[in-house]
């Protein structure tokens, strides 16, 4: 029993830093892993990792002006992402171009802008820090950016999320029925900005994509719905975070890659064995019914 | 006294400058069942889709009357059918005009939506994943949606592809059934037996209206050659067609002549 509390209860328990980071990275969870199905359904898995490398300028522009500060290098971050997601957006509705392509050109342009100012003034542990953060140095500022984000985007997804669904699914016929098409890509968009923005502090801008692409990915191996989908998301992120602290706390190892791999850990579990993974679709299932 | 539905006024729709549908004027009664017929390319679809709204015209316009509600099932669906969606998900969007994106569905909603599904010959298809469906299931799942939207102005593009025959006699019973409720009806059809039997008017494209009125009448042998005679390709060199003084108020079968003059439609030798 002592070892049960000792290797899972004490290190949250007796440390502050392991409490806060536990708490961020489960806020984080609860808002990024709905908007990770929605990336993957949408089929922009990759797009949250152009994403992710797009906000690197913001961030970077807010660390050259105030140092390594939480606020304006979350502004600077949600600047940059919100003019790469808009104009890639933009271009892609207006052009002949399709998004990944517009996504890609705006994110690396966006990217060596970033590498660029952070290497005018920093070193490259500067750089370090800002590609892969640190969970275990959260502030109340860095909380409480997390907590406004999180409660913006479950609150916008509860009021969008019938429009949003439609979109997915069927966009001329919601093109066909209302003006909401273009306006909900674009809030959807924002949201995925807003996320990875608060998640940079905590995983970093690389691995923040993580916290929200492998658990939906891992979700839908299990169901063939999307609100079962996202609430499983939430749960795997869940899981993975409390692993991963626990993983770094006991084995000195870096918190954010230590959360990531135990979300790939649940990943491949579950291509092995969900619902709709390997094991079930060749082996198990032999038998069929008469209709 | 009939009261139109929709009015064309000169209205013409194409990609990247070239016309699908070429300054077509006219009017669709409202309550009326028309079939819409042409060849590959001539201009069927961009007509639904300029009534929709969502192709804008390049010239001219497309009228509602005030009020009426348009419900679309296009050719091309951009549905994505490996979303993780179930029937009754899918039809639940032709909620939409009723409900709108924050309305709650009750359970009237819901009995509405299993009616729809019975009245396709759907019933009990609730729970299964839209991507178990078969090509005509599928299209019948999406005329269910169409019941549910409860439209007064049905536009039907190519509905009874990949449709067995039985389920085409049942689609049609349904449409009769709302040209029964007085709804405004225009269905692209290519099964020209299909029209005769089943549509009292027709409208013959060829980017330009080539007959429009009584469906018999329409579908006339030297029509049908007309029609036929039609030239699909773009002609990237075609000169710009400019307005000419008096492009309102005069019948728009003179007018299909004038620019039939101007495109070198049907003229000439060519190449068949």
């Amino acid at each position: 029993m002592d070892t049960l509390y000792g290797l899972f209860i004490a290190p949250f328990a007796d440390f502050g830093f392991m409490q806060r980071a536990l708490f961020g990275s489960l806020m984080l969870s609860l808002g990024a892993c709905p908007i990770g199905v929605f990336l993957m359904l949408r089929r922009m898995s990759l797009s949250g990792d152009a994403m992710a490398h797009a906000i690197l300028p913001g961030a970077a522009a807010g660390f050259l002006f105030y140092g390594l500060e939480i606020l304006p290098m979350t502004i600077g971050g949600l600047i940059a992402g919100i003019i790469v997601a808009l104009g890639a957006g933009a271009v892609s509705r207006f052009t002949i171009q399709r998004e990944d392509a517009s996504m890609a050109a705006f994110y690396l342009i966006s990217l060596a802008i970033g590498v660029l100012m952070v290497s005018i003034r920093g070193s490259s542990v500067d750089l370090m820090h800002v590609l892969f953060g640190t969970v275990l140095a959260l502030n109340n500022e860095a909380l409480i950016l997390i907590g406004g984000i999180v409660a913006i985007t479950l609150v916008s997804l509860a009021i969008f999320w019938r429009a949003l669904v439609a979109e997915c699914l069927d966009p001329l016929f919601l093109r066909s029925v209302s003006k909401m098409g273009s306006p909900v890509h674009f809030i959807f968009l924002g949201l995925v900005v807003l996320n990875l923005v608060g998640g940079f502090q905590a995983l970093g801008t690389l691995l923040s994509v993580g916290l929200m692409m492998l658990p939906a990915a891992a979700a839908r191996f299990w169901t063939a719905r999307v609100e079962p989908m996202c609430v499983l998301a939430v749960l795997i992120g869940f899981a993975s975070c409390i692993a991963g602290l626990l993983l770094s706390y006991h084995a000195s190892l870096p918190s954010g890659p230590a959360i990531i791999l135990s979300a790939g850990v649940v990943y491949f579990a579950s291509i092995l064995l969900g619902t709709r993974g390997i094991l079930r679709a060749r082996i198990i299932h032999h038998r069929h019914r008469t209709a | 006294m009939t009261q139109t539905c929709l009015t064309f006024r000169d209205l013409t729709l194409g990609y990247s400058s070239h016309p699908a549908i070429h300054h077509l004027d006219g009017t669709i009664r409202k309550g009326s069942l028309t079939a819409v017929v042409g060849a590959n390319g001539s201009g069927k679809s961009t007509l639904m889709k300029g009534i929709v709204g969502v192709l804008k015209p390049m010239a001219g316009e497309v009228v509602r009357a005030p009020g009426v509600r348009a419900a679309y099932l296009p050719q091309q669906s951009e549905l994505d059918r490996s979303f993780p969606a179930r029937v009754v998900d899918l039809v639940s969007l032709g909620l939409w005009p009723k409900r709108g994106m924050l309305g709650r569905y009750t359970s009237e909603d819901r009995a509405a939506v299993s009616q729809a599904l019975m009245a396709v010959g759907l019933g009990g298809f609730e729970k299964r994943p839209i991507d178990t469906l078969s090509g005509g299931q599928l299209q019948r799942t999406l005329f269910a949606r169409v019941l549910l939207q409860d439209a007064d102005l049905i536009l039907l593009d190519e509905p009874f592809n990949a449709v067995d025959a039985k389920t085409v006699g049942d689609l049609i019973a349904l449409i009769k059934r709302w040209h029964g409720e007085e709804r405004t009806i225009m269905v692209v059809v290519h099964d020209l037996d299909l029209v005769r039997q089943n549509f009292p008017e027709t409208l013959l494209l060829a980017r330009q209206p080539i007959a429009w009125g009584e469906t018999r009448e329409t579908l006339k042998p030297e029509n049908l050659l007309r029609a036929r005679r039609f030239h699909e390709a773009w002609e990237e060199n075609a000169p710009w067609c400019e307005p000419d003084e008096n492009a309102h108020g005069h019948d728009h079968h003179d007018h299909a002549h004038g620019h039939d003059h101007d495109h070198h439609h049907g003229a000439g030798p060519r190449a068949a």
